[in-house]
Order: structure tokens, then sequence, then C-alpha cells
């Protein structure tokens, strides 16, 4: 059941009822859980996910799900291989007829970053090329969270991880730049792809919402503020979540298979990353003991170059157009 | 009821046995000497001359996930690899074996890296050994479709559940042709009957978690504990599968496979393509007057201990040629067979034997050899060390190419 995305223009317009229930093992302040709330709001029980190891492997811990649709747990490195599967067998029993057309589900992949940057890129990538017809939610908490937070190529530059510690030698921990993602799920050319933040729920319903008239692959990277990784009071998950967006560090955005990237939500004046930076331990090293200008300046200079050329090849929404204000 | 005899290679073989099996799904990824199967069913399902529907994946760690996944569906899956691709796909197989789905897959039994090569051995399906499939070694053509679908049987059936692996060997199986006697569609259809899980589904308005994961060693050991019931049940469920296969074909497999066997004093022991060589040794042996027979291991997994103690107990000397090496230990079926004897008060002197890795020749000189250790420890009691079989022409030749390569001949 599809409506006119622009029928979210209120949180009241989002469902009450809840898809992914409460109580699970999950850290409190889960900013990728919330996405998938969110996202579950727009989908509803006609879903089956299908999971790669990661953080949400934790939601399903038997006997229990938190879920009123199903869920298949796969590997690490092939969860879009077991949507192909999923979506193939679902096809050919409808075809043969021995699964009745209103016993079909959606199939949604769930996995981390590290899961999807890197494990599982290949399986992915055939995937989307094949055309297929699902969705991929990927929560992007920037590290490899539920092995204790080390880094994956989704992690910032001068994050520290337990992998990218902190020394003397090497001052900024996170020495490259995170891997592009969108990009490199864009040049598959999948039917939709959009960047989403649950601390932005009416934009992320608007772009499930237009995603369900697409047939093939669906593709949404989270933010997902972890406050066990990042290091921030769980209480504070929505003020770095909103940091994260209006610093234009994660920019909120979509495009459809062969159309230009459109900017969904543009902060009216940019917030300095430090403000961002600020607020999770993993960045404390470029404040204490001694500041480190140099690093703060480049990861500025990034998010400048980057809203530089969006505002001129790529197309950007008017100003704060169409989205939730900040609170 | 039955066609006359097609010539058909092991591989076109198993296309057939799944093609007789109906299958819905065939996810395939490309790898010799496995890839006419997949390519078989390819133009087949193009031509809608099946209505399995053929995906080609990025892996066989994709293709294995997709098998896996659309069995968990409610979908009859075939699915076809071999060596390096089912190593590849290691962790899917322990991981949907777990899932509990019955699916079969095609094993073209080819010797693994490093050194990369082509030809066979069973290092490969080996190593998928402790997994929790069902595993069948065919020795002919023939044996290979009907093994296709007697494997459906057995991992359909509600005490087993559990996937299966036919495995043939590459190139002397997968590429030669032999006369086959293939089922009718119907009677496979009557056979296999349709494929309708009550224990698997993805349904709207039937949700279901799967694969989901547990805490604590008690329930993840109630899991583990039911499959290794469940691949022991698969023992009884053979027989009674093997017996109404042959009341349709008059074709009858046993979990073993015994030739001149019923007053043999000396046994060999081998599986696949090769026991055919075996066949060949012990037809010699007979007219020197040696009283030798062939044990040939057709089911590996469930291991049948029971109908190789029932073979092999109260035999003077037993000859295991294992097509396989556990580097720093050894052949891998001689261990078994030898917990399978070890209460046994009649147990024969059990010999060890490594051979035709990578294909390599097992030659009449070296089933002679074989023959005469035997005959010595049936009257001496003596047993040699395990042997690696390599003959001095092989050592000649190995010897050629290190000089070639710079290096020195083998000493």
């Amino acid at each position: 059941m599809s409506r006119d995305p622009r029928a979210y223009r209120n949180l009241k317009e989002l469902a009450r009822e809840e898809f992914v229930l409460p109580g699970t093992a999950l850290c409190a302040g889960c900013g990728g859980l919330e996405a998938l709330r969110l996202v579950a709001k727009v989908l509803g029980d006609r879903v089956v996910y299908v999971n790669a190891a990661g953080c949400f492997t934790m939601l399903a811990v038997f006997p229990y799900t938190p879920f009123r649709g199903s869920w298949l747990y796969t590997t690490m490195a092939s969860a879009p291989a077991g949507a192909q599967g999923i979506r193939d067998a679902l096809d050919v029993l409808v075809a043969r007829g021995r699964l009745g057309p209103d016993e079909d589900v959606e199939v949604v992949v769930v996995a981390g970053d590290g899961a999807t940057y890197d494990m599982g890129l290949s399986a992915t990538s055939g995937a989307v090329w094949r055309g297929l017809d699902f969705w991929y939610l990927c929560y992007d908490n920037e590290s490899y969270g539920n092995t204790g937070v080390q880094m994956s190529s989704a992690t910032p530059y001068a994050a520290r991880t337990e992998t990218t510690p902190v020394t003397g030698r090497t001052p900024h921990g996170m020495d490259r730049r995170r891997k592009d993602l969108f990009e490199i799920w864009r040049a598959h050319r999948p039917g939709y792809l959009a960047t989403v933040s649950p601390r932005y729920p009416l934009d992320l319903a608007r772009k499930v919402e237009k995603a369900k008239s697409v047939r093939g692959p669906k593709l949404f990277l989270a933010a997902a503020p972890c406050p066990t990784g990042w290091e921030f009071d769980p209480a504070t998950t929505f003020h770095v979540a909103r940091l994260q967006v209006e610093t234009g560090l994660f920019p909120l955005k979509e495009a459809a298979a062969d159309g230009p990237v459109t900017h969904t939500y543009v902060p009216r004046a940019r917030r300095p990353v430090e403000e961002y930076l600020r607020a999770q331990g993993r960045f404390r090293h470029l404040f204490e003991p001694a500041r480190q200008e140099a690093v703060i300046a480049r990861i500025q200079a990034d998010v400048d170059a980057y809203w530089a050329r969006a505002g001129g090849s790529e197309s950007a929404a008017p100003r704060g157009a169409g989205t939730e204000e900040p609170r | 009821m039955t066609a006359p005899p097609a010539m058909l290679t092991g591989n076109a073989a198993a296309a057939w046995g799944a093609r007789l099996a109906d299958v819905d799904y065939v996810p395939a990824f490309p790898i010799t000497p496995q890839t006419e199967i997949v390519e078989q069913l390819a133009r087949w399902s193009a031509a809608g001359e099946i209505a399995a529907r053929v995906v080609t994946l990025d892996s066989e760690h994709s293709m294995l996930t997709a098998a896996g996944a659309a069995a968990a569906t409610g979908a009859r899956v075939f699915t076809a690899t071999s060596s390096q691709g089912l190593l590849y796909g290691l962790e899917l197989l322990y991981t949907v074996a777990g899932w509990r789905v019955p699916l079969v897959l095609v094993n073209v039994s080819r010797g693994v890296a490093s050194p990369i090569t082509l030809e066979p051995d069973h290092d490969d399906v080996l190593a998928a050994r402790d997994a929790g499939w069902l595993q069948i070694h065919a020795e002919t053509c023939q044996e290979v479709v009907d093994s296709v679908l007697l494997a459906y049987r057995v991992a359909e059936d509600p005490r087993v559940r559990l996937p299966a692996i036919v495995n043939l060997d590459g190139f002397t199986l997968s590429f030669t042709r032999e006369p086959v006697e293939l089922p009718a569609a119907a009677v496979a259809a009557a056979y296999l009957g349709p494929y309708a899980p009550r224990h698997t589904a993805i349904r709207a308005g039937r949700p279901m978690a799967q694969g989901v994961a547990v805490l604590g060693g008690a329930a993840y050991s109630y899991f583990r504990y039911q499959m290794h019931l469940a691949a022991e049940n698969a023992l009884a469920v053979h027989e009674e599968a093997a017996a109404a296969f042959a009341g349709l074909t008059g074709r009858r497999y046993g979990l073993v496979d015994g030739y001149r066997l019923e007053d043999a004093e000396l046994v060999l022991v081998m599986s696949n393509s090769f026991a055919t060589k075996g066949r060949a040794a012990v037809d010699r042996a007979r007219v020197d007057g040696v009283p030798l027979g062939l044990l040939r291991l057709r089911v590996l997994r469930p291991f049948p201990r029971d109908a190789i103690r029932r073979a092999l107990a109260g035999r003077q000397a037993v000859a295991v040629l294992d097509q396989n090496l556990s580097v720093g230990a050894g052949g891998i079926t001689v261990t078994e067979i030898a917990h399978a004897l070890y209460a046994e008060p009649a147990r024969p002197r059990l010999l060890a034997y490594v051979g035709g890795l990578g294909g390599k020749e097992i030659g009449e000189a070296e089933f002679r050899r074989i023959v005469h250790d035997l005959r010595t420890a049936a009257a001496t009691g003596e047993v040699p060390a395990p042997r690696l079989l390599f003959t001095e022409a092989e050592a000649a030749q190995v010897g050629a190419l290190l000089r070639l390569a710079g290096k020195a001949a083998a000493s």
C-alpha cells in the first residue's frame, strides 16, 4: 500500500503502530535502531529482513524477535545474495502457483557499514547490477561496532577507534577519509538511493514512501549515531544526529536510476564541524591536550568543498525546503 | 517407463538429475570442471524446457547464500560447484545446514590449491564433511543422476531436513560419456512428490525468524545435536528411499557398495570413480587366486559405521586407499573406518594408502603392491607404515620438471 510521499507533512502522519518492538539487546540511544524503526513504520509487516553480521544480529536472539515480519540471518558478506535467493524463490513460487500473490513480501537487507562498505560489497554490487527488486538499509555507525568499535572503511578521518588509536606517532587517529558509498552505489544505477537520518523522520518517511513505487534496488544509507562507539551520552543521540546533518557532514540526498543527485535538506547556515566533533569522545584528541588546528581545518575544508560541488553540477533543493525544522 | 540409454557425461547426468527433480531455482557460478552443469541448466531454462530460474551470482559464497535462502523460502533448489568454489562457499555450507534446508549441491571433485590444479581428488568435498550436509559419492554417470534424485528424497524427509552433496570426480567422470538410463519425468515426480516444507517458509501472514542467534552453550548444543541426530536418521531414510527407487527403476543403491566381497579375505576400500580401477584390480587378483574384494564408500555422511563394520569384520586385512590427504595426518577415511572397527573382536589388519591426488593414476603396479602388503599382513600380522603412492616413473617425470625449473632432482 503506497501513499503520496508529500503526505508526510508532520510527525502525526507517521504510523503510530510499531513494527519493530522494543526490548531488544541493542545499546540505549542506538541511532541505527531508530532509523530501522522509522523505515518499518512505512514498510509495515509484509517484510522479510535479511541480515548480515553486525549489531543488528543481536535483534533476533532465540527465542525472541522484535519484528512483526520475518527475519533471516545470513553471513557478514552475503546478505544481498540472501535477498536474491528469497526474491527469486518468491517469484518462482508465485509463477508456479504454489504461493498466492497476497503472501508475497518485500525483501529488506539490513546491514551495518562494516558488512556494507567492506566485506559485502561484491554481493551488493551483484544484486544491484542484476536489478534485484529489494531494499537495502545500511545503518552506518562508521565502525565495526558490534566487535567493540574498530575502524571500517566508513570510519571518518581523525576518528579514534580501537584499531586507529591516538598515539604520539598517530595524533589524528584514522588517517584517511571514509569511502563514498553513496557514489559507489549510484554508479550501479539502482532504481532509487538515498541517505536518511533518524533525526529527520519526515525526510526519511517521504523517501521510503517514494521508493515503494520503484521496482528494483532501493538503497538507503542511514546515519546511525552510536553512543557506545562515538562516545556520547545516549540521551543526546538526536543532538549528535542533528549536528551531523546541520554541519553538512552527512548530506541528506536522493537519486533515481539515471537522475541527478538531489539534496532533500540543505542546512540554512552550516554549523562549524567543530560543534559536531566536540560532542563526541572519539574526536576528543582533536581538542585535548592540545588543539589540532590543521586536522579540524581539513575536516571543515572537506565539507565546504563538498557543498561547493553540490551547489554546482548537482542540483540542490531550495534552502531548508520542505523539511522539519530542527528542534 | 524408462527411455533407452543415452550416452551422457557425468556433468550432463547431474543436470538431468536436477531437471528430473523439477527444481525451482538454480543459483550458479562457473568453475572447471563443473561448469557444464550450470550451462546445460541455463540452456534448458532459457528455452523454457525447465521451470527453474537460473541466476549467476557474484561468487560461490553468494551462490550458496542464495541457494539456502531460496530453500528457506520454500523452493526446491539445485546448485553445483567444484574445489576452490566449494572452499570459497564453505562458511555457507555450515550456515545453511543449520537452517535445515534440503537443497542438493553437486560437487565435481578437483584437487585444491596450492598448487592450483584441475583434476580430481577428494580434499575439496571432504573439507565439507563436518558441515552438516549429507554426502553421496558416485562411481558412474548412472549413479550421478540416480543419486541426485535419491538425495532430494532423503534430504527432504521430515526426519532429516538437511542439505545434501552428490559428489562425482572431475574429468574422469564429469567429462566421460557412459550409457545412462534416465527415469521418465513422471516416475521421478512420483518418487519425489512436490516440495512443500512445513518447517520453513517466508510468507506474508506467517512471519518466521530464521537463522537467529542463540546465546549460551546449552541452546547452541541443542541445535547442533539436532542436526547430528537428523543426519544419523538419514541412514535408515536412505535405505527406505533406495528400496523405493529400486522398486521404480530396478537399480539398488546401498550405503556402501561391495564387489566380490562374499568370500573375500582381503579387501580394498575406495570411493568415487577410481573404485572402477579397484574393481579391475580385484578381477586381476582373483585370476591369480587371491581372495580380494572391494568395498566402495558411497554415503560418506552420515558415516555408515555399522554397514562398514558388517562389511569388514572378520576379514584378514583391509587396505584403505584414500584419494585425499589431511596434511600432517594422512588419509581421512581410514581413521573413520578404524573407529568403526575398533570395538570389533574380529577386526582385520588395517593398512593405509594415499593415492590419486590431483587425478594421479593408480596403476596396476600400485595395486599389486597393495595386494602384496595385504597378503603379508594377513600371513604375518605385519602392517606397513601408511604409504604415499608414487611410482618410479612418476618420480622420473617430476624429476625432469624440477631440472627444467632449475631445482635439484627429486630425492
